[in-house]
């Protein structure tokens, strides 16, 4: 518990007592919540795949464990990176120790993993409101409010009480993220119980009013938990690592903006060719293709602060997984805008092309970004020299590189021969293929898919293994990784 | 008045357009230059570093 205490040590002028105890339990958190959601993505691949590993068991179930497995990736996984990460973050920019001190960072930590354990058992036992990405039920949702709200008081009075004039715009991001969330999260699941002691609740709302609700609240979980929350990771520990600030720090106030003021605006594209009224599909289609402008204006800022030293990607593997999920996350928002295009829709919406544009953002930016962010906190936070093993962080980046190539490629094979399947007509106007055939033909990808989602659980465990032995103060003796012989002399390190 | 006030609100999306091409204004006024650049430099201001490598 002391541990704050202890670094202030050796830093020059009134080090500041930063709170790290809570940064390492969120850490640790990340890392087992995300071994568990690859474990239960990679089965639900194989139940794809061979249905009979259902096992005929309600429990076990695809339509049980698939909530789980997003639940857990995102919310778990992805959430604990979030806290932990924007927790250091904010001590760091802003030079101050975290707002209420240990026992509300305490109360948060725990409050957050009981309410991922609520939701995960909820999921099993078949309690579920049925809102993608939304699916705990009524109480499980007032608890992670009483969360949420003492997250932000902790953030936010972190930054009014900092000793940095200026707030570094990793916080904004975060900032955004918090704040956006609670709103997100409030009216999307706005319900009424049935019973004051029973699990089922009713949404407030109803047709496609609540079809419009449902995606402009899971869009924008998309935009604001995977996007702005994963852009402040990336402003803070991509200059880090890299060990240069960023490439412009104009563009990233513009790149903030421009994705405050579209983002929100995009969720209907998730509803061409419904009930929704047309007016409402072309304006998400519309706002969602102005996004291509942040995004890349984002990548080319992140990438760009390698200008000069792009030398370290060859000897650096943890810079390498932070530079190509800034890369994967250039890819994948040029994806998504295609996507939301009506016509481009018409033949990728309910196809494995979702997915597989779902996984590429997943798995290569927000994954990856974590990875990087993890290797470059655990060896600070445990006060160790360095990470036990940097060969390790080689093999575990290019084991799940190749996974998410097998993955994402498996699914735009199979997404778009799904689509392609389901428009073809015979000469006399009648559907050529039934569904069954679809399906059929998509097995071979399921399977691919799944080995991809092997690759990349494997990744995860080396990470495991390296970021314990890291912990433990173990350090491995060992040769650099030798890279291809340059032409020239390689600058100086 | 009130008609005034109603057409103002419909053009709603001209009213966020010129706020944000005025913070892009703002961002990127020329004599702003580097006082903004140097917020660059805030994640290296902390240096404590345990294992400098």
């Amino acid at each position: 518990m002391a541990i704050a205490t202890a670094i202030s040590a050796r830093s020059e002028p009134a080090a500041t007592a930063y709170n790290e105890d809570v940064v390492r339990w969120f850490a640790i958190a990340t890392i087992f919540w995300g071994v568990v959601g690859f474990v239960v993505g990679t089965f639900i691949a194989f139940q794809l795949a061979f249905p009979s590993l259902n096992f005929d068991l309600e429990w076990t179930t695809f339509g049980r464990l698939r909530p789980l497995h997003t639940s857990a990736v995102i919310f778990a996984f992805g959430g604990n990176a979030l806290l932990a990460t924007s927790l250091y973050v904010v001590q760091r920019t802003c030079r101050a120790p975290l707002f209420g001190g240990p026992l509300l960072a305490t109360f948060l930590f725990w409050g957050y993993q009981l309410f991922i354990v609520l939701a995960a058992l909820g999921y099993v036992m078949g309690i579920t409101q049925s809102r993608e990405y939304a699916e705990p039920e009524w109480f499980a949702d007032l608890w992670l409010t009483i969360v949420w709200v003492v997250y932000f008081i902790i953030f936010f009075g972190t930054i009014l009480r900092r000793k940095e004039p200026h707030i570094y715009v990793a916080n904004w991001f975060y900032l955004a993220f918090i704040v956006t969330i609670a709103m997100l999260h409030i009216v999307n699941n706005l319900a009424l119980p049935v019973s004051l002691l029973g699990a089922k609740s009713y949404s407030l709302f109803a047709g496609v009013q609540d079809a419009l609700t449902q995606w402009w609240y899971g869009h924008n979980a998309v935009g604001f938990f995977l996007t702005a929350g994963f852009l402040g990771i990336m402003y803070y520990f991509v200059p880090k690592q890299a060990e240069r600030p960023v490439y412009s720090y104009r563009l990233s106030i513009i790149h903030f903006w421009a994705l405050i003021f579209l983002y929100i605006w995009a969720g209907p594209h998730h509803l061409h060719f419904t009930a929704l009224p047309d007016w409402a599909q072309v304006l998400g289609m519309t706002f969602s293709v102005m996004l291509w402008m942040p995004s890349w204006g984002g990548m080319i800022n992140g990438l760009m602060t390698l200008s000069g030293a792009w030398d370290k990607l060859r000897t650096d593997p943890v810079l390498r997984f932070l530079v190509v999920s800034v890369a994967f996350y250039g890819m994948s928002t040029f994806e998504g805008p295609l996507m939301s295009i009506r016509q481009v829709n018409a033949l990728s919406h309910y196809t494995d092309w979702t997915v597989g544009h779902v996984h590429s953002g997943a798995l290569g930016w927000v994954a990856f970004v974590t990875f990087g962010a993890m290797y470059y906190l655990f060896p600070r936070l445990f006060k160790v020299q360095r990470l036990y093993s940097l060969r390790l962080v080689e093999w575990h980046f290019w084991i799940a590189t190749l996974g998410i190539v097998l993955y994402i490629t498996a699914m735009w094979v199979s997404g778009i021969m799904q689509g392609l399947m389901w428009r073809s007509y015979d000469s006399l106007g009648f559907l050529q293929y039934s569904f069954i055939e679809t399906v059929e033909a998509m097995h071979p990808f399921y399977v691919i898919r799944a080995f991809g989602g092997v690759l990349f659980t494997l990744g995860a465990l080396i990470m495991v293994y390296n970021l314990y032995r890291t912990a433990r103060g173990d350090v491995r003796v060992e040769e650099a990784v030798p890279v291809a012989a340059p032409a020239r002399l390689a600058p100086a390190e | 008045m009130n008609e005034l006030l109603n057409i103002l609100r419909q053009l709603w999306v001209v009213w966020l357009v010129v706020l944000f091409l005025a913070i892009v204004a703002w961002t990127f006024w020329p004599s702003r230059k580097q006082r903004l650049e140097r917020h660059a430099r805030i994640p290296f201001e902390d240096e404590d570093r345990p294992n400098a490598r």
